[in-house]
């Protein structure tokens, strides 16, 4: 009558788990070789495509002006580092900023949508259509509306990094499990902690896909608004320096552009990490 | 007689979509005594959800009289008395076990709770101790779920109602979890109100078994459990346990 796997003793097998402290290191060997490997190829392929190019100018004799060799690039960025940089300054300040007041705007007309459906209804489809404007085309129109300052760069990058972020904010303020609101509704939480214990734990990272995205698109708008009216930034270095076929100086400032970009990006990776400990661990597995 | 936990009169439900109105439940009377363990057994369509879902407030009936613990179900759910375990966890994902646990002192004015009991020692009665600070991801099924029955009785409550909730997880875990949850009945003294799709849970946890039929939903009979407490898994391969599990399921097979 008895139960023979009642009976029997609980607990983990003696000899199944064995202490290997061979297997242990070859193990940990394996993974330090992985992580390196990945931190290692994309710099190779980086090296070797500027080796290319590089050949690719010597070899074919390719005018300087049409395209530069990446030594003539390096030698830019060495000599008028200083001219970069202030050009740089006022771009990064434009897309931050822009960066930061496009996505408040998204997060809160977010937050509205979900509580307000009419709102969504009538609004919804002017944020879209304000989307499909090209940026070159939204550019000269806020130079017109805001002048020849900041103002309309920094409305540019904001309008650009709204549109991503007020979709994904929406979904997943929205996009709750049925079961965490019922849960919620039978421990009488009222809506204010149904908003700040459910709903933006459960949106952020819908939100951050949306910042890491918006992290790069604000340089870009930023950029963009300078081209029109403007003597100083990234923009303006760009159309600079086109005009004055100095080509070295063009691809030195887009990778000076490039690696605000990439740096921005990382800032709002390295946020994401950190806040979004309980999420990117579950992606990992 | 025990004083009443749960009475239903004439309790009817009706949802009206696009495809019409449909009767999810018809005319439910019934009374659960307090302390009492009860399992609602019916194939699906039956409103056996509704009617858990009606005696937490989170549906309200159509027509009919529903007390919980002597008052309205919204009273008691109110002051905090109901405790409710779904078939999904409904863990929070970005809390730890504890923090997990610890949501309902955290909300509704749970910070005053009279009857409120301290987290930890809710984990350690579910044989959680030590995984406090891990996530609900890195947990097996069966841990979840039992973070989800500490997370319903940290606030004490007096009536537990229980949506299939091991209907997710493997046999082996679902016998272990059903032996489990008679201990914590007993340490705890909350009535239980289950609902299960298995005839063997349904016999071996409920001191009776309230059979539903489907469409529209309807009490179709209530079978007392006559098997002796504390129940053991073995209890199942008894001629007793056997004869009652073929009874259920010739009342299952009509219904």
């Amino acid at each position: 009558m008895a139960n023979p796997a009642e009976t029997a003793p609980l607990g983990p097998v003696p000899g199944a788990f064995a202490e290997d402290a061979e297997a242990d290191a070859r193990f940990l060997a394996r993974k330090r070789y992985l992580a390196w490997r990945r931190r290692l190829l994309p710099i190779a392929a980086i090296l070797v495509f500027l080796l290319l190019w590089w050949q690719a100018v010597v070899q074919f004799d390719i005018k300087p002006f049409i395209a530069p060799s990446p030594v003539a690039v390096a030698h830019v960025l060495v000599e008028r580092f200083d001219i970069l940089m202030v050009n740089l300054a006022p771009t990064a300040i434009e897309a931050v900023c822009g960066f930061l007041l496009g996505n408040f705007a998204a997060i809160t007309l977010a937050t509205v949508f979900v509580y307000n459906k009419t709102s969504e209804e009538a609004l919804f489809p002017i944020a879209v259509m304000v989307n499909t404007i090209p940026v070159v085309a939204k550019a000269p129109i806020l130079v017109l509306l805001l002048g020849n300052g900041m103002e309309p760069k920094i409305a540019i990058a904001a309008i650009i990094c709204f549109f991503p972020t007020l979709v994904n904010m929406t979904r997943g303020l929205r996009d709750v499990r049925a079961e965490q609101l019922e849960l919620m509704r039978i421990l009488s939480a009222t809506s204010t902690e149904v908003f700040f214990r459910i709903r933006v734990p459960n949106a952020l990272p819908y939100l951050f896909s949306a910042l890491k995205i918006a992290a790069s698109t604000s340089v870009i708008g930023a950029i963009v608004g300078e081209w029109i009216g403007s003597n100083t930034g990234i923009g303006a270095l760009i159309i600079q320096a086109t005009y004055n076929f100095d080509s070295p100086l063009l691809y030195a400032t887009i990778v000076v552009g490039s690696t605000f970009s990439a740096l921005f990006f990382g800032v709002i990776s390295l946020a994401e990490r950190s806040m979004l400990r309980w999420h990117t661990a579950h992606k990992d597995q | 007689m025990a004083e009443t936990a749960v009475s239903c009169e004439g309790v009817s439900v009706r949802f009206t979509s696009e495809r019409g109105t449909v009767t999810a439940l018809q005319s439910i009377d019934l009374t659960i005594a307090r302390g009492s363990f009860l399992t609602l057994l019916g194939p699906s369509g039956c409103g056996k959800s509704t009617l858990l879902r009606v005696m937490a407030d989170l549906v309200a009936p159509t027509s009919g009289r529903v007390s919980v613990m002597g008052g309205a179900p919204q009273a008691a759910r109110e002051s905090r008395q109901i405790g409710f375990v779904f078939q999904d966890p409904a863990l929070l994902a970005w809390r730890t076990v504890l923090d997990n646990v610890s949501l309902p002192l955290q909300v509704g004015g749970g910070k005053a709770l009279p009857g409120a009991r301290s987290p930890q020692e809710l984990l350690s009665l579910v044989g959680l101790t030590g995984w406090e600070k891990a996530y609900p991801h890195e947990l097996s099924g069966g841990m979840r779920q039992r973070v989800a029955i500490a997370r319903a009785l940290v606030s004490g409550p007096r009536l537990l109602l229980m949506d299939e909730p091991f209907g997710a997880l493997d046999e082996i875990t679902r016998d272990r979890l059903n032996e489990e949850l008679l201990q914590l009945w007993e340490t705890t003294g909350t009535t239980i109100v289950f609902v299960t799709h298995s005839i063997y849970e349904a016999a071996f946890l409920g001191q009776s078994v309230l059979l539903l039929a489907a469409r529209p939903g309807r009490v179709r009979e209530t079978v007392p459990v006559t098997l002796p407490m504390p129940r053991r898994l073995a209890q199942r391969e008894t001629p007793e346990f056997v004869a009652l599990a073929g009874h259920l399921r010739r009342v299952l097979e009509t219904c």
